[in-house]
């Protein structure tokens, strides 16, 4: 399978942050999360990927071509949502969307209006007086309009209600039942990622931390819990940033099924969620 | 078919599936040549990832228990004889159980149950 957008070796450096060669890639037909604290390089990435922003160095490819060179070309086959409006607020629906078709070479209007229908989208309100749910729907009726290959999303769940979220997350699934689609989204409510990505990319601090197969992140890594005497320098060595407490630890280790045979009882094993993951990654080592 | 999701539970999700569904075939509930949702709808009406579907799949596969057709989808696979013996048996060992269930209620001991089964046997 071919891969619908690659990055390679990526840098970007501003004034007191840089991007440090970051690299990964996501194949057609699945859904990339890129998870990350805030100012961790997320929103650069994709800015970078959109061609929003310069590169100091690496590749961005979109469809197998180079994001720079095919800007035109490859514009057309993104759809892309962001988590601010930058919509002309007094315009209603339909008066903005005449302003965005004339923008893309396959637009399709009659998707556009079967979106409306199922996102229940009224034509005739001005941009202003939608609702935050509402105006990302209109982004998304928007993105999908074209006949994207790639839909790029950052953020697209900030700020969102709990209801309105997992609406987002069943239209992306259905999307998905095509399968030369891709979907790359941004986002740090990692719940959201747990149900329906298929790859988690992890940047902190400017690097990619891991991007692998979700099943295989939370299936491997481990929160371990135990009593403070059984934690030995050896168990010390697996883990990647703990926390003590006065009756115990807890911490997270990449392979859960190494300790677990190296340690068998004394400790505790726990399936991690992927904000866990995120928070140990992230929080320095401390120690008492 | 019903397939049920535990978040919570240890068992990965592609487990819990391959699981579900060898169930679903050792039960009779689906059979033999019976087309399966594809690796994309059971990943939507599930609300999981493809990666996972296409794991269980793949698993299931490798097992016998279905077989993918290029281009026409995913069948239950024409099973062998050991496993629809082994359905069978399992079928037994639960009326068993609900016959020695019923007969424990009202304290029958293990030679009037045995006495029964063979005049039983006998019989039939």
């Amino acid at each position: 399978m071919s891969a619908i957008l690659e990055v390679c070796s990526l840098q970007k450096s501003f004034q007191g942050f840089s991007l440090k060669e970051i690299s990964f890639s996501l194949e057609r037909g699945y859904i990339m999360g890129f998870i990350g604290p805030n100012g961790a390089g997320k929103s650069t990435t994709i800015k970078l990927i959109m061609n929003l922003l310069k590169r100091n160095g690496g590749t961005i490819a979109v469809c197998g071509l180079d994001n720079l060179r095919s800007e035109k070309e490859i514009k057309n086959k993104i759809g892309f949502v962001y988590d601010e409006n930058f919509y002309y607020e007094d315009l209603t629906v339909a008066q903005m969307k005449m302003i965005i078709a004339p923008f893309y070479r396959n637009w399709d209007d009659g998707s556009f209006q079967k979106y409306l229908r199922n996102f229940a989208l009224p034509m005739h309100k001005k941009i202003k007086e939608l609702s935050r749910g509402m105006r990302m729907k209109f982004s998304l009726a928007v993105a999908l309009s074209h006949h994207a290959e790639l839909l790029i999303m950052d953020e697209p769940t900030s700020g969102l209600d709990p209801v309105i979220r997992s609406e987002l997350l069943e239209i992306l699934s259905w999307i998905m039942q095509d399968d030369r689609q891709g979907i790359f989204f941004s986002t740090h409510i990692t719940s959201d990622l747990e149900k329906i990505a298929d790859f988690v990319t992890f940047i902190n601090d400017g690097r990619i931390v891991f991007s692998a197969a979700k099943d295989d992140v939370v299936d491997n890594f481990g929160l371990v819990k135990g009593a403070r005497d059984s934690l030995s320098s050896d168990l010390k060595k697996h883990l990647i940033g703990m926390r003590e407490n006065q009756f115990g630890f807890e911490g997270l280790v990449k392979d859960k099924h190494l300790v677990k045979r190296l340690f068998r009882d004394s400790v505790v094993i726990e399936k991690p969620s992927l904000d866990e993951i995120m928070l140990y990654f992230t929080r320095r080592p401390q120690s008492v | 078919m019903n397939i049920i999701i535990s978040n919570s539970a240890d068992e990965p999700i592609y487990a819990q599936i391959v699981r579900q569904i060898k169930n679903l075939v050792m039960r009779g509930e689906i059979v033999e040549d019976e087309l399966l949702p594809s690796i994309r709808t059971l990943a939507k009406e599930l609300q999981i990832s493809v990666i996972t579907t296409k794991r269980a799949y793949e698993e299931l596969e490798r097992e016998g228990y279905i077989v993918t057709v290029p281009g026409k989808g995913t069948f239950v696979a024409a099973h062998n004889k050991e496993l629809l013996r082994e359905v069978q048996l399992k079928i037994v060992e639960e009326k068993l159980v609900e016959a020695v269930d019923a007969g424990k209620s009202i304290e029958l001991d293990f030679a009037a149950l045995v006495g029964m089964l063979k005049v039983l046997y006998e019989e039939v």
